[in-house]
C-alpha cells in the first residue's frame, strides 16, 4: 500500500508549488528563529523575499557537517530547548559529535515518513517488525520504531546485537519484517547456521536494510542466503534519521520524500547543480522541520536521481543506491577508491563472501600501499597451495583492473577481520600524512 | 584403501600451530603425521589424525577453515630404490601427484609416504595393479 498517496503520488507541478511555498516559509522561519542562519543569510545578502520559487534554492548557502559540529551543541537549533522533545547524537571520528533535536511535530513528521518508508518496502498494517537497529542516541532504532507504531505494526524492539537472541525471537515470534544493517544480516546467516537454523526457512520476508552503503551484489547475496526481499532505506540524523528515502518492491532506486526533504544533486567540487541524470553529491533541504531545519545540507553521499514515475505508482523521484561517499572515499596514489568497488569484485569471484578490509599505508618516501585482506571462508579453502595462490592472484588481478593501481592481496583466517554490529569498518588508513 | 587427511588454513602468525595442537589434544585427537606447506603469508597445515571427524568439528567450531581430503598412504620398504619403484609406477601411468610427505610408523619403524593425487581413485587402482601395498584405514588407529 501507499501510506500517503496525496504526497507520494503528487504531480510534479503541484509538488513544485508546494515546495516553493514551503521553502519561502522556511527561510522566513530560520531568519526569525535561528541566529546562526540569520547571520549566514545576512552575509549572503539574502532575505525571504529573494526566494520566489523552489528554483531560487540555488541562491541559498550550503550547510555542512562542519557547520553542525561548529555550532555544537545547540547553535543550529531553531527552537528553545523547552520545545525540544528528543535529542539524538551521532559521534564522528574527529571533532564534536553531531547533535539534532526534534520538536513533538518533528517526531510526528518522522513517524509519518517512516510509515511511508515501511509501506514502501511492502509492510502492511498488522505485520510484525523485528527492529534490530540500535536504540538510543543512534536514530536507527527509534526512527523505525515510530514509523512502525504510526502505521500499525507490532514492533519487537530488540535493538542491535545479541545475535542468538535475535534468531531465537525470529524463530519463535515469526516476524515478517526485519530492519537492521545489511552487514549484520549477512553476519546473522553465519550465526544461524552455527545454531542449526536454516536461513532459507526464516520468517523474515522483507528486510529494511540501511545505515551503511551496500552494493547490488551484496543485495543478491543477502536475498539468496535468506530468501528475503532486501530493500534499501536511506536517511541521516542531520535530516531526520531513517525515513528520508526508501526502495519499493521494484528496487529501482529509493523514493525520496521530496515534499518534506527536497533533494538536489551537485558537483561536489564546484557546488554547481549536476547535469540531469548524472551522479553527484546529494544535497537536502528540510522543508517543514522545526527543531533543527537545514538548508541545502551536504550529505556527502554520491548518488544519481531519476524523476520518472515508478511502476509502483509513486511519483516521488528515486535516488540511486549510494555510489560512494565524498569522505569515505580514499585516495590512493591519486586514484579514488571506494570500498564498494572491492566488494563488487569479491562477490563476483565465486563463493567469496565480502569479508574484507582495505589497509592503506605509506612508508616514508614511498608510494601508498593498498592491501586487501580477504578471509578464507571454508567454501574457498583448498588443501593445495597452488589453488589458494591462484585465488589470491585472481582477486588481485580483478581489483587491479577495476582500480587501475597495484594492490596486494592477503588471505587471512576466517573471522579475523573485525565484524561490526553497526557499521562496517572496511578501511584502515595507516598513512601519516 | 584411502586415508583421510585433514587440512587447515593458517596465517603465518606466531603460535597458530601450537593453538591447533592444543585444541586437538583437548578434544583427544591424536596427530599421527603433520606437515606444513607455506606461501609468503599463509600456510596449509596437513595432518593424519586418529579421529578426523572430531578434529574437523573442533576446528570448525573454533573458527578455522578446515577440510577433509582423501589421501593414499604407502609403506616404503627399507631397501635401496624403494621410493623410486613407486614413483616409476606412477610416472609410467601418468598419475599426477599434488604433494606428498612422509612419517614413520611406530610399530614397524618403517617410513610411510602420504600422497595427495589429482585423481585418487585412479591412483589407487594403478598402485594396486602394480602390486604396491597401500596401507589400510587402520593407520589412523595405530
Ligand atoms: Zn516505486
Amino acid at each position: 500500500m501507499i501510506w500517503n498517496e496525496k504526497m507520494e503520488c503528487i504531480s510534479k507541478d503541484d509538488l513544485l508549488d508546494l515546495a516553493s511555498q514551503r521553502l519561502k516559509n522556511m527561510v522566513s522561519y530560520l531568519s526569525a528563529n535561528c541566529p546562526t542562519y540569520k547571520k549566514n543569510l545576512d552575509q549572503h545578502g539574502l532575505t525571504a523575499s529573494d526566494i520566489r520559487n523552489i528554483g531560487d534554492i540555488i541562491k541559498l548557502p550550503f550547510t555542512t557537517k562542519d557547520d553542525m559540529r561548529d555550532s555544537y551543541p545547540f547553535g543550529l537549533f531553531s527552537r528553545p530547548l523547552q520545545d525540544i522533545a528528543e535529542i539524538h547524537v551521532s559521534s564522528g571520528t574527529t571533532g564534536n559529535p553531531t547533535v539534532v533535536g526534534y520538536t513533538k511535530d518533528d517526531i510526528k513528521l518522522w513517524s509519518e515518513v517512516m510509515a511511508r518508508a515501511l509501506c514502501c518496502a511492502g509492510a502492511e498494517p498488522g505485520d510484525m517488525l523485528q527492529n534490530a537497529y540500535g536504540y538510543g542516541l543512534f536514530t536507527g532504532g527509534l526512527g523505525l520504531h515510530y514509523g512502525a507504531l504510526e502505521m500499525g505494526l507490532t514492533v519487537i524492539p530488540v535493538s542491535s546485537g545479541q545475535t542468538k537472541r535475535q534468531l531465537k525471537l525470529m524463530d519463535d515470534f515469526k516476524p515478517r519484517i526485519l530492519s537492521c544493517t545489511p552487514s549484520y544480516l549477512l553476519y546473522m546467516a553465519e550465526e544461524a547456521k552455527e545454531m542449526g537454523l536454516d536461513p532459507q526457512e526464516s520468517s523474515w520476508q522483507i528486510g529494511v536494510l540501511g545505515a551503511e552503503p551496500w552494493s547490488e551484489s551484496m543485495r543478491l547475496e543477502i536475498e539468496q542466503l535468506w530468501n528475503i526481499l532486501a530493500t534499501d532505506i536511506y536517511g541521516l540524523s542531520e535530516i531526520i534519521g531513517p525515513g528520508v528515502a526508501q526502495e519499493c518492491k521494484y528496487k529501482d532506486g529509493l523514493h525520496i520524500f521530496w515534499d518534506v526533504f527536497y533533494p538536489e544533486i551537485i558537483d561536489p567540487e564546484s557546488g554547481l547543480p549536476a547535469k540531469e541524470g548524472q551522479s553527484g553529491e546529494l544535497v537536502i533541504t528540510t522543508l517543514t522541520k522545526q527543531g533543527i531545519p537545514l538548508l541545502r545540507y551536504r550529505t556527502r553521499d554520491i548518488v544519481s536521481i531519476n524523476y520518472e514515475k515508478c511502476a509502483c505508482g509513486r511519483t516521488s523521484p528515486r535516488i540511486s543506491k549510494i555510489k560512494g561517499r565524498t569522505d569515505d572515499m580514499i585516495i590512493v596514489r591519486g586514484i579514488n577508491v571506494f570500498p564498494s568497488q572491492i566488494e563488487h569484485v569479491l562477490l563476483g569471484i565465486e563463493g567469496t563472501q565480502p569479508h574484507y578490509q582495505l589497509v592503506v599505508d605509506r612508508k616514508s618516501g614511498e608510494l601508498d600501499d593498498l592491501e586487501v585482506l580477504v578471509e578464507v571462508e571454508e567454501k574457498i579453502f583448498s588443501d593445495e597451495i597452488k589453488k589458494l595462490r591462484a585465488l589470491e592472484e585472481k582477486i588481485r588481478k580483478e581489483i587491479e583492473s577495476v582500480l587501475g593501481i597495484l594492490v596486494k592481496v592477503k588471505l587471512v583466517e576466517p573471522k579475523t577481520i573485525e565484524r561490526s554490529m553497526g557499521k562496517a569498518k572496511r578501511v584502515i588508513d595507516k598513512r601519516q600524512v | 584403501m584411502k586415508l583421510t587427511q585433514i587440512s587447515v588454513f593458517l596465517e603465518n602468525r606466531k603460535g597458530r600451530l601450537h593453538e591447533v595442537c592444543v585444541l586437538l589434544s583437548e578434544n583427544r585427537v591424536n596427530i599421527r603425521a603433520l606437515t606444513i606447506a607455506e606461501s609468503e603469508d599463509f600456510g596449509i597445515l596437513r595432518m593424519v589424525v586418529d579421529r578426523p571427524d572430531s578434529a574437523l568439528q573442533a576446528l570448525k567450531k573454533n573458527g578455522f577453515s578446515a577440510q577433509l581430503t582423501d589421501v593414499v598412504a604407502i609403506e616404503v620398504d627399507d631397501e635401496p630404490g624403494g621410493l623410486a619403484k613407486i614413483l616409476k609406477v606412477l610416472t609410467d601411468k601418468n598419475i599426477n601427484i599434488e604433494y606428498m610427505y612422509a612419517f614413520v610408523e611406530k610399530l614397524s619403524d618403517k617410513a610411510v609416504l602420504v600422497f595427495r593425487f589429482e585423481d585418487t581413485d585412479l591412483a589407487v587402482k594403478v598402485l594396486k595393479g602394480s602390486g604396491i601395498k597401500i596401507l589400510r584405514k587402520e593407520v589412523e588407529e595405530i
